[in-house]
């Protein structure tokens, strides 16, 4: 269907297709295989200016937004979840800098973002914090002119990886979740160190460890925004990337239903190409209706929300809730389309089985996303 | 550092058909490409600027319709294109080709010349070297590495069918490229938007100095008396038998027919 993208959109897109068909199709069972970060495909995309979609143009990027950020992550995503997860992490790290850092921040961070010099992660999860967000243990205490940090983030992408690290610790434990705050921290800062890769049932390619911080001392000026801020920090985060996830549902849900289409019009049974058969249309029919459904919502709120409108929050969490539960669907049936051939790792399908169901856990649980609406449904019923 | 990149703006033989009924290429609708080996031209071209600093010309004879390309190189860090398009040009051969292309560059001057070793559709090899004997410049053609560059020097390897040369030369040069050379980038965003705003300079006949006689058709010794497919005659024959019984039969055979 047509979106109407405009000259520039169009031209994101394509050249995002281009890397993504010629740089990471041809790689991305290997990455898998491996475990291997994909550092060549990063570079491919900072030297072609990806880092700095969303980045305004007086800190080198191009200065558009989450539209068109939604645009690459989709292309991306139809060929390999890990490469896209790890690409997107960037912009989620990024977000607490770009909505709340102070000018000096921006001017400091940014560029080197902009570029993909340096890569980003966010860090936000610990072992008792994940969907419940307030449960965050990391402590920041202000001693002089330093906030010391202790604590362990957990499941933490681009996590040994990324120079620039976005932190969300306690300065105030007894206020709850408004004693959270938000910090920069690079990597090298004596005292952050990196546990163990963890071993992932899908998105292989990407880096997911532990960041531990024992008395890890940052300068005062890294605090971003105010002391107190941090959740709603962490929260505005995440309301403009959530539709970063949903045009990953979009894009690898994309990809498997290109690879069973193919599949099912070359596969015979029954002296005729499976295509022809009822039963495997139908379910072509659905997964393809899925599929549009889910990217005419995804470009929809990234444009509402690159309007400027101010509560976003439900239009995201529903954006990510129906895009990424139309991935686990569409390439659980891709699978079944294509039957042994889709189980057998020589076919893309079973990594995209495999990679789509952290789409539904990560950056809030698609059962978060639920209550993220329902909240916002009581809250505009009680107006009525 | 000047460098000037030749390309050549191609059908894209790999979207081709043949017509069964006459045997033609059916170039309706094929897309246009930069000649591939171009493409590690230009990639040479641009590595050197980012190491030596200077300015990448990208140069092409052609069709009004040849700015596509020039574009594309623009668009992968090319700082300046220039399009050679005149009627005058219409029908030229590889020598009035070499020809015109070799004024153009004399009237932009440059220290380095990168080509591709040829190009996919027509696949002569000739314009490079010949560019370079109407520059009275030396060449290297088949290059694969780039060993050293300097200001006014250059070491590069150059691929043979049996291993690879080590040459030298000062410079002015002009080199021809294979693929091996190098990967070539992706264009970039910015590149792509400098690219759409890019001013493409455009000369023809007039712009330099060539002599009307010498250009297009008229200047194009090569006469095209008949194109056809070779018919490959040669003999197949398998040799059975053990390793050590194919190796004797196999010496045998070829000491009966002397060829050793």
């Amino acid at each position: 269907m047509d979106y109407f993208l405009d000259e520039e959109q169009s031209m994101i897109r394509d050249l995002a297709r281009q890397i993504a068909d010629d740089k990471v199709m041809p790689v991305r069972a290997e990455l898998d295989e491996k475990e291997e970060f994909p550092w060549e495909i990063m570079k491919t995309l900072a030297q072609s200016d990806f880092f700095g979609i969303y980045v305004p143009e007086e800190y080198g990027g191009l200065g558009k937004g989450g539209f068109e950020l939604a645009l690459v992550i989709e292309e991306l995503s139809r060929a390999c979840l890990g490469v896209s997860t790890t690409y997107a992490a960037n912009a989620l790290g990024t977000y607490p800098i770009l909505l709340y850092g102070s000018d000096e921040q921006k001017r400091k961070y940014l560029p080197g973002i902009a570029s993909g010099e340096k890569l980003v992660a966010f860090g936000l999860t610990e072992a008792n914090a994940g969907s419940d967000a307030s449960g965050v243990q990391t402590t920041a205490k202000l001693e002089g002119s330093e906030y010391v940090l202790n604590g362990t983030k957990q499941w933490i992408t681009n996590g040994g990886e990324a120079e620039i690290y976005t932190i969300i610790a306690m300065t105030d434990k007894a206020k709850g979740a408004r004693g959270a705050s938000a910090f920069i921290v690079e990597k090298g800062t004596p005292g952050l160190s990196f546990g163990k890769k963890e071993n992932k049932l899908g998105i292989k390619a990407s880096s997911t460890r532990e960041l531990i911080f024992e008395n890890c001392r940052v300068p005062r000026e890294n605090l971003i925004g105010k002391q107190g801020m941090g959740f709603i920090i962490a929260m505005k985060t995440l309301d403009n990337s959530r539709t970063g996830v949903g045009a990953q549902g979009v894009g690898v849900a994309q990809g498997a239903f290109d690879a069973a289409a193919a599949y099912a019009r070359e596969r015979h049974q029954f002296g005729q190409p499976i295509i022809s058969i009822q039963a495997v249309q139908h379910m072509l029919a659905d997964m393809a209706t899925g599929i549009e459904a889910a990217r005419a919502l995804v470009y929809s709120v990234a444009r509402f929300i690159d309007s400027k409108v101010k509560d976003v929050s439900k239009e995201s969490a529903m954006a990510k809730l129906f895009a990424t539960d139309v991935a686990m669907k569409v390439t659980v049936d891709a699978v079944q389309v294509m039957g042994g051939a889709g189980y057998m790792k020589e076919y893309p399908v079973e990594k995209m089985m495999r990679d789509a169901k952290i789409l539904q856990i990560y950056e809030g649980t698609n059962q978060i996303q639920r209550n993220v609406i329902g909240q916002a449904i009581i809250k505009e019923s009680a107006r009525l | 550092m000047d460098i000037i990149v030749c390309i050549k703006q191609v059908p894209d033989t790999a979207e081709i058909r043949i017509n069964p009924e006459t045997n033609t290429l059916m170039r309706e609708g094929v897309p246009s490409i930069i000649n591939p080996f171009d493409l590690h031209a230009l990639e040479a071209a641009l590595q050197i600027r980012e190491q030596l600093g200077g300015r990448v010309t990208v140069l092409t004879m052609g069709p009004p319709q040849a700015e596509v390309s020039l574009r594309e190189a623009v668009s992968m860090g090319a700082d300046e294109a220039v399009l050679l398009s005149d009627r005058a040009f219409a029908g030229s051969d590889t020598w009035a080709t070499s020809y015109t292309l070799a004024r153009a560059i004399k009237k932009l001057g440059a220290h380095l010349i990168f080509c591709g070793k040829q190009a996919i559709d027509g696949d002569t090899a000739q314009v490079g070297p010949e560019t370079a004997e109407f520059l009275d410049m030396p060449h290297i053609s088949y290059i694969r590495k780039i060993e050293e560059v300097r200001d006014d020097y250059i070491r590069v390897e150059r691929m043979m069918d049996d291993g690879y040369d080590v040459v030298e030369s000062s410079l002015p040069v002009l080199l021809t490229v294979v693929r091996e050379l190098n990967q070539p980038r992706m264009p970039s965003l910015k590149g792509k938007m400098a690219a759409k705003k890019a001013v493409i300079k455009k000369m023809g006949m007039a712009d330099i100095d060539a002599r009307e006689e010498d250009l297009g058709l008229r200047g194009s010794p090569t006469q095209v008396k008949n194109i056809f497919a070779p018919e490959i005659r040669a003999e197949r024959r398998m040799i059975g038998g053990t390793a050590e019984e194919q190796v004797y039969t196999l010496i045998k055979e070829l000491r009966e027919s002397k060829c050793l």
